[in-house]
């Protein structure tokens, strides 16, 4: 029976197919450095799957951040491995995607034809540090208080629109209730979607140019 | 070398990463789980007698109402949550009275007593309770529930004894 689910389901999806284009591609010679991509893709969807079970008990609300943070640490089971995951996570993920997009200069991987794959790779770096940035302020101690304090008056020092895309990320001159609320839906909702869209044309495009040789001597 | 059994490369590799990618996966996956599914697991039962009202007050053939509210932590907050139910006392005897929960037993709404229709009626679903606290009409599957145990102070106050759940 199985047997008969499996070639019903093969002859309408192609499992040969999928298995020759996505996992079985022929490769240059490679080494540990070309494993960086994956390994992101890896901590991304750990992050979302984390992330996911944390809003269980979160409450991005000023009057409740903080004691469900600390009621997921300390009140239920394993809540401290699931925001340990997601904390240790999050830092892990900014610093491979970085070694990747430095490992891709060094090998000058990023040149014809997969500028666009770099290109959009630079977006997926920028949406990763803006996850770190949103992420930082939910567990609303004074850590995270002072740090977004200090991150948006940072951009608030641009000339001319510098006053309003202070209040555009606060949500008004100060520190609020607004900014905690919108700092989650950027965290959960928007930089989420945006993440996961690029990384749907980027590994695209990886598929279709296949990975780039490293450069010998000769190049 | 030349055992039948050897492992390709390519096999060996699809081998380990099974086996990590499941170890991983149980590892979190599992206690995952257990963190979902925690707060049905806590144990509550805490359990006090409450005083309800004045043996004297209460009168022979007319439900008398009482409620009480009882705080629980929940998470990191206390949450008030509010019981209730009808005192009918049936003679002179302090221990010759039953305590009906007002606690519908179809779907947890509260019951009412109207004097009107002589029974206890539910908003939720028209449900119908004799004084005994019988099915009279509507959905419910049993009578009311009754506060089994219940005792007279020597001030002549009635206390029932609750288990929270």
């Amino acid at each position: 029976m199985w047997k008969n689910i499996y070639l019903w389901l093969d002859e309408r999806i192609g499992f040969n197919d999928l298995n020759k284009n996505l996992l079985d591609r022929p490769e240059p010679k490679t080494t540990w450095w070309n494993t960086l991509g994956s390994a992101s893709l890896f901590l991304f969807v750990l992050q979302g799957l984390t992330g996911i079970f944390l809003t269980v008990y979160y409450t991005p609300s000023p009057d409740h951040a903080y004691d469900s943070v600390q009621y997921i640490m300390e009140g239920v089971a394993f809540g401290w491995l699931i925001r340990g995951i997601h904390h240790w996570g999050a830092t892990l993920m900014v610093i491979l995607v970085f070694i990747h997009m430095l490992r891709v200069f060094y090998t000058a991987s990023f040149k014809y034809p997969r500028e666009l794959t770099w290109l959009i790779g630079i977006g997926l770096f920028l949406t990763t540090l803006g996850m770190g940035f949103t992420g930082y302020l939910l567990p609303w101690n004074q850590k995270a208080f002072w740090a977004t304090t200090v991150g948006t008056q940072i951009a608030g020092t641009a000339p001319y629109i510098g006053e309003f895309i202070l209040k555009a990320l606060r949500g008004g001159p100060d520190l609020s209730a607004l900014t905690l609320q919108r700092f989650f839906s950027a965290h959960i909702w928007m930089i989420p979607a945006a993440l996961a869209g690029l990384i749907g044309v980027h590994l695209f495009l990886i598929i279709k140019h296949g990975e780039s040789h490293f450069p010998t001597k000769d190049d | 070398m030349s055992d039948s059994h050897e492992l390709s490369r390519r096999d060996f590799i699809k081998v380990t990463t099974g086996i990590v990618g499941g170890l991983i996966g149980a590892i979190i996956g599992l206690p995952s789980v257990y963190y979902l599914i925690a707060p049905a697991l806590r144990e509550g039962g805490k359990e006090a007698w409450i005083p309800i009202g004045k043996f004297e007050d209460m009168q022979i053939g007319v439900p008398y109402p009482f409620s009480f509210t009882r705080v629980q932590v929940n998470g990191w907050e206390r949450t008030a949550s509010s019981f209730g139910g009808y005192a009918v006392r049936k003679s002179d005897d302090p221990n010759d009275l039953f305590i009906l929960n007002s606690r519908c037993t179809h779907l947890a709404c509260t019951v009412n007593w109207s004097a009107e229709a002589e029974a206890f009626l539910c908003p939720c679903h028209d449900a119908k309770f004799s004084i005994a606290g019988e099915v009279l009409d509507g959905p419910p599957p049993r009578a009311l529930d009754v506060y089994e145990e219940h005792r007279v102070t020597e001030e002549g106050i009635i206390e029932i004894f609750f288990k929270e759940s």
